[in-house]
């Protein structure tokens, strides 16, 4: 999917994270700052560019803010910020399918 | 050396008879010499011993570069007077090379930090480390590794004359004009000064300083004008909104409330739990929690507590006055209904810190108790608590009374949540260990229940109770599937504290803290 526009995801509660995307300059450029950033920091980044790479996004400036999330909700957080950068998040979403 | 909890000590650490953990009870039966001070006699008789500013009391007492200086934290995030003594000895008087010694320091003394980093403050000796003293001391700024002590192994540092103190500092609610300290009566109370009481016996100097002078005498004196060389009197010791910051309040989170049920469950299962029994708790959500739920069961039996002890709170202080506690012991106070109750509800007395915990006197009141409820940042699989540490590596607790009621006491129960956001609390390994396995007997979460394996009698108190419990091992099992593996954090060599256990030996050292970076080495 390609980055049309910037787009947000999520909060700075604890337990979840802030997902910012922006159109790249013709790769991903990731910052991640994260409260677990010690114990969990490449774990996020892999968890990060895993959701981006299924869902074909590879052109954008990614910034994660992170403040303790699971997984699940790293995964989601960026599957919505995609959307919503695409303009696709209204409706059509391929649940069952690239989202799992 | 390698010591029993499986920590690397550095050798060059082991000097002048230093040894590393061997385990609990490793130093029964021995003899220590105590160390006396050097005081000065006052044989003229003083009508009074106030003097103007704390620089004056300072120079009075001879001040000097390499000073070592002492002060308590029944103030906590309230206390002005540390700072303000660090400030005139260092802008009034000029002192260098400067040694905190206190029993516990907080967000309120940030000013210490800066004095860490100019250079001026180069040793710390305390309990509680966090806040910004923590994160210089973690990034190696201090220039000597710091000391960090539980409340009994203190004085039983101060008695060996392994830590020695130049000048003593009572922050006192009301003192006369001779130095007899209490910490009730005046405007800004803090109730206990158990923590003071030994510093002061073994200081060459003491100093007070109040914000309330009262008639002679101050009656009866937690600290003793014998003790005292000079009394200053300021506008204000401390902010008395923040002296009640633990804010020792019955959690209300469901969460919560099922651990602490499970914890009055898992103490009423036990052959301890008999009329006259002795209980302490923390005061953390859970912890605190606990007490209602005993309550109940004490009800259902039929049986009062018989004494509780530690830092003290409202709470206990209700048991006390419907007369289902007999004693109240108290080195501290965390909230004003134990401040205003101290001395003055009938059986709730005051404590030293020596009476209350250290493991080299005749018999401290921890060694008495039967049960005590405690909270952890991290437990490992080997039963191993930490709580000083951050899972980040950075200093950022107290290992407080932590374990020296759990190495006094019958039962020692660990109530903690599973994980605390995307931390797990139950671990392969903690950071640090600030109190061995072998002291604690059961830990309560709330996915589930795990007792140590040395304690196989308690094993059999759950069993005939019905109590269902699991291997510490499904705990951490269960936590790592929730959160994931933490990465192992990365140190220098450099050791930024020094983790004495209470008996002395060496338990754990804290390194300073490599910069993390994502990519992948």
């Amino acid at each position: 999917m390609q980055i049309l526009k910037p787009a947000t995801a999520g909060t700075l509660e604890s337990s979840d994270l802030m997902v910012t995307l922006e159109p790249g300059n013709g790769g991903i450029e990731l910052s991640l700052t994260s409260s677990v950033m010690n114990q969990y920091g490449r774990q996020i980044k892999k968890t990060v560019l895993e959701t981006l790479e299924r869902l074909e996004v590879k052109d954008a400036k990614v910034t994660v803010v992170d403040k303790g999330a699971l997984d699940c909700t790293i995964k989601a957080r960026v599957e919505c910020a995609v959307f919503r950068a695409n303009d696709a998040s209204a409706e059509n979403i391929p649940w069952g399918g690239v989202i799992v | 050396m390698k010591n029993a909890v499986g920590r690397d000590i550095p050798d060059y650490l082991l000097t002048n008879g230093k040894e590393v953990y061997q385990g609990k009870n490793y130093m029964d039966g021995k003899y220590i010499q105590k160390a006396a001070p050097k005081t000065r006699r006052y044989e003229k008789p003083q009508e009074s011993k106030i003097v103007a500013t704390i620089a004056d009391a300072l120079r009075q007492c001879g001040c000097k570069d390499g000073c070592t200086f002492s002060f308590h934290h029944h103030l906590r995030n309230g206390d002005y007077v540390a700072n303000m003594v660090i400030k005139a000895a260092v802008e009034e008087l000029g002192i260098k090379d400067i040694t905190v010694a206190a029993t516990s320091l907080g967000s309120a003394h940030d000013v210490i930090a800066d004095y860490i980093e100019k250079g001026i403050v180069v040793g710390i000796q305390t309990s509680g480390i966090r806040d910004r003293i923590g994160d210089v001391v973690s990034a190696g700024k201090l220039k000597t590794p710091a000391i960090i002590r539980s409340h009994g192994g203190r004085p039983r540092a101060i008695e060996a004359g392994e830590v020695h103190i130049d000048i003593a500092v009572v922050a006192a609610p009301t003192s006369d004009c001779v130095g007899n300290c209490r910490g009730i009566g005046g405007k800004h109370n803090c109730g206990s000064l158990g923590y003071a009481m030994t510093d002061a016996k073994y200081a060459d100097h003491v100093i007070v300083v109040t914000d309330d002078l009262v008639d002679f005498p101050n009656y009866p004196a937690s600290v003793e004008a014998i003790d005292v060389d000079a009394v200053v009197v300021v506008d204000c010791i401390g902010d008395p909104k923040k002296i009640a910051s633990a804010a020792a309040r019955i959690s209300q989170n469901p969460r919560d409330l099922m651990m602490a049920e499970n914890v009055a469950k898992v103490i009423a299962s036990t052959p301890y739990f008999k009329e006259g029994f002795s209980f302490q708790t923390g005061v953390g959500g859970p912890s605190l929690a606990a007490n209602l739920f005993l309550e109940k069961y004490m009800d259902e039996r039929g049986i009062k507590m018989g004494w509780a002890i530690g830092g003290i709170c409202g709470p206990m202080v209700e048991l006390l006055k419907k007369g289902k506690v007999g004693k109240v012991i108290d080195v501290q106070d965390f909230d004003l209904e134990s401040v205003n109750s101290i001395n003055q509800t009938p059986n709730h007395f005051e404590m030293s810190a020596s009476q209350y915990a250290n493991p080299a006197n005749k018999g401290a009141f921890v060694n008495k108790l039967d049960f005590v409820v405690l909270a952890a940042l991290e437990i490992d699989t080997g039963f191993n608590v930490n709580v000083l540490t951050g899972s980040d590596g950075v200093l950022r607790g107290a290992p407080g009374g932590h374990p020296d009621t759990a190495a006094g006491s019958k039962c020692c129960i660990i109530v903690t949540p599973l994980t605390r956001g995307r931390m797990a609390t139950v671990c392969e390994h903690v950071v640090t260990v600030t109190t061995p396995g072998d002291c604690v007997d059961v830990l309560v979460t709330d996915y589930g229940i795990a007792v140590n394996p040395l304690r196989p009698d308690l094993i059999e108190c759950l069993d005939n109770a019905g109590i269902p419990h699991v291997t510490i091992e499904e705990l951490k099992d269960k936590a790592y599937s929730l959160v994931g593996r933490p990465d192992d954090l990365q140190w220098e060599d450099k050791v930024v504290a020094i983790l004495e256990a209470r008996d002395g030996t060496i338990l754990d050292v804290v390194r300073k803290i490599k910069p993390y970076t994502v990519d992948e080495d």
